[in-house]
């Protein structure tokens, strides 16, 4: 049995009466790519953002990499989030940085690299989403897809050992969708990542998953491989795949 | 049936004198909170601030932007006020026979009290602005989520780097406006007159002295740092959604404002109380 490196239980969340995530439980395991899958509004984002202490939970235990979120303090929540990448929606590329500017950010509190090292580093990156061109763009000057692209590189560059990636193919157009998609099968391979996706992009979860949970109003309601799921006995969870 | 809670309810909102005084008193209750998250905000800066690692490279950057970007504006109005201020003096210190004092009162007028002030007010519009509305929009792109997750302290790399180069450069700001303004009172009394660079300047210097100068400077120093903190503070705790960013630019710029005249009148005090 692979090592656990995320075990969520019981995890409460609410935002005033609305309640978005009622007691969540999810084991994922090392090198595994889990797809939480799910309408919009469901909960899915505030569950990821939960597991990187951007979002206290009211209740529940959360262990990353074998530690307890709410029990670190900011140092030690820091050290666990330099083990994580985070692909946010909209890529939160920082836009009065250039793309190198942007790759070398996460870098910066390593004082041992030096700028030979930095660069190459940034080069690799650049070269596993096949951006190297990009370098000395300016955000702005990036369609969606190549953020997004530049965003993965971003988190890739300190090898993170779990990826969260949230909406990855939002907004994007099938045929980058699937890039997209594949790129983060890549990253599976290359790294031996263990990744959440957070998506309600069918075709990103069939590419990618594993294993797929579905989220319902802060629940989870299903739980299988993709093949599975589609053939699921229950009616909602097939309207899913239709 | 009724109840007493609802019969309560419609007595209150039948009576005006009551909702008066439930809206004086939400407003209260909300500038308290608001004064009590600012104080909050204001000592997790200190705390950051004076925690290495120092961000020395970001703090050149905020200053470059604040300072050297904000220059021309700065200058152009300094000049302006100072002519303008020469200009519409004359007459009146003419009627007494006084315009041979007219270098000496500009010049204790803009170095005590306008320098500094407008300095402050146009930085209030521009810096605070543009600090708030920059900081929003990152809020809303996710960008300081992002900075977050990667290890990196926001309020240490964003906040104190802003805050500490708003606070640097508004001093620097209203000393060039300062002189500039003096430039400008020097064309203005040469427009009806003639009076040389020298003689001009040795008027000014002779009617200046230190506690002019130095509580007007000191003061400039709280207006930065008024400046700078608002307009993160807006920026930094704005509602999510672009109404969000104007929002922030907004009332950044308003409070800011609104602090340079209490600061300058708690300065005023203190001066006229430590300065017999």
């Amino acid at each position: 049995m692979e090592e656990v490196v995320v075990d969520i239980e019981h995890l409460k969340k609410s935002f005033g009466r609305n309640q978005v995530l009622r007691d969540i439980n999810l084991k994922m395991h090392k090198g595994e790519n889990l797809v939480v899958l799910g309408k919009s509004g469901s909960g899915k984002s505030v569950l990821i953002k939960c597991l990187v202490g951007l979002i206290d939970p009211d209740e529940g235990k959360l262990t990353v990499l074998g530690k307890n979120i709410s029990d670190l303090n900011s140092g030690e929540l820091n050290a666990v989030r330099k083990k994580i990448g985070f692909l946010f929606q909209s890529a939160a590329l920082y836009d009065s940085m250039t793309v190198r500017e942007n790759l070398e950010f996460p870098l910066r509190g390593d004082k041992k690299m030096t700028r030979v090292e930095m660069d190459a580093l940034v080069m690799e990156e650049l070269k596993n989403v096949g951006l190297e061109n990009a370098i000395d763009k300016m955000p702005s000057e990036l369609s969606g897809g190549m953020r997004k692209r530049i965003g993965l590189a971003r988190t890739l560059i300190l090898k993170p050992e779990i990826m969260l990636y949230d909406e990855p193919t939002t907004g994007l157009d099938p045929i980058t969708s699937k890039e997209i998609s594949r790129l983060i099968l890549d990253v599976q391979k290359k790294y031996n990542t263990s990744s959440i996706i957070i998506t309600h992009d069918v075709e990103c979860a069939r590419i990618t998953a594993n294993r797929i949970i579905i989220i319902h109003e802060g629940k989870f309601v299903a739980e299988g491989t993709f093949q599975e799921l589609v053939k699921s006995e229950d009616k909602w969870v097939r309207s899913f795949f239709e | 049936m009724e109840s007493a809670a609802d019969s309560k309810k419609d007595r209150i909102e039948d009576d005006p004198e009551e909702i008066v005084d439930n809206y004086f008193m939400s407003a209260l209750k909300s500038f308290f909170m608001e004064v009590a998250a600012i104080s909050i905000f204001t000592a997790r800066f200190f705390r950051e601030a004076v925690k290495p690692p120092y961000e020395f490279r970001e703090l050149l950057k905020q200053c470059y932007l604040i300072g050297y970007k904000s220059f021309p504006l700065v200058a152009i109005t300094g000049f302006i006020m100072g002519l303008v201020l020469t200009i519409q003096s004359r007459p009146t210190l003419a009627q007494f026979g006084a315009e041979s004092w007219l270098p000496a009162m500009v010049a204790v007028s803009i170095v005590r009290e306008i320098g500094p002030v407008i300095t402050a007010l146009i930085c209030a519009g521009k810096v605070g602005s543009g600090i708030g509305a920059e900081l929003a929009s990152m809020k809303v792109t996710e960008q300081i989520d992002a900075m977050e997750v990667s290890g990196i302290n926001p309020v240490k790399y964003i906040i104190v780097t802003r805050v500490a180069a708003a606070t640097l450069m508004i001093p620097a700001l209203a000393i060039v406006s300062d002189a500039i303004s003096l430039y400008g009172s020097y064309v203005g009394v040469n427009l009806k007159g003639d009076v040389s660079f020298h003689l001009f300047f040795s008027q000014v210097f002779a009617a200046l002295n230190f506690k002019d100068l130095f509580p007007a400077i000191t003061k400039t120093f709280f207006f930065g740092f008024a400046i700078g903190l608002i307009g993160c503070y807006k920026g930094y705790n704005s509602n999510k959604g672009t109404e969000g960013v104007g929002k922030a630019a907004n009332a950044a710029v308003v409070i800011a404002s609104l602090l340079v005249f209490i600061i300058d009148m708690v300065a005023v005090q203190l001066t006229s109380l430590f300065g017999k």
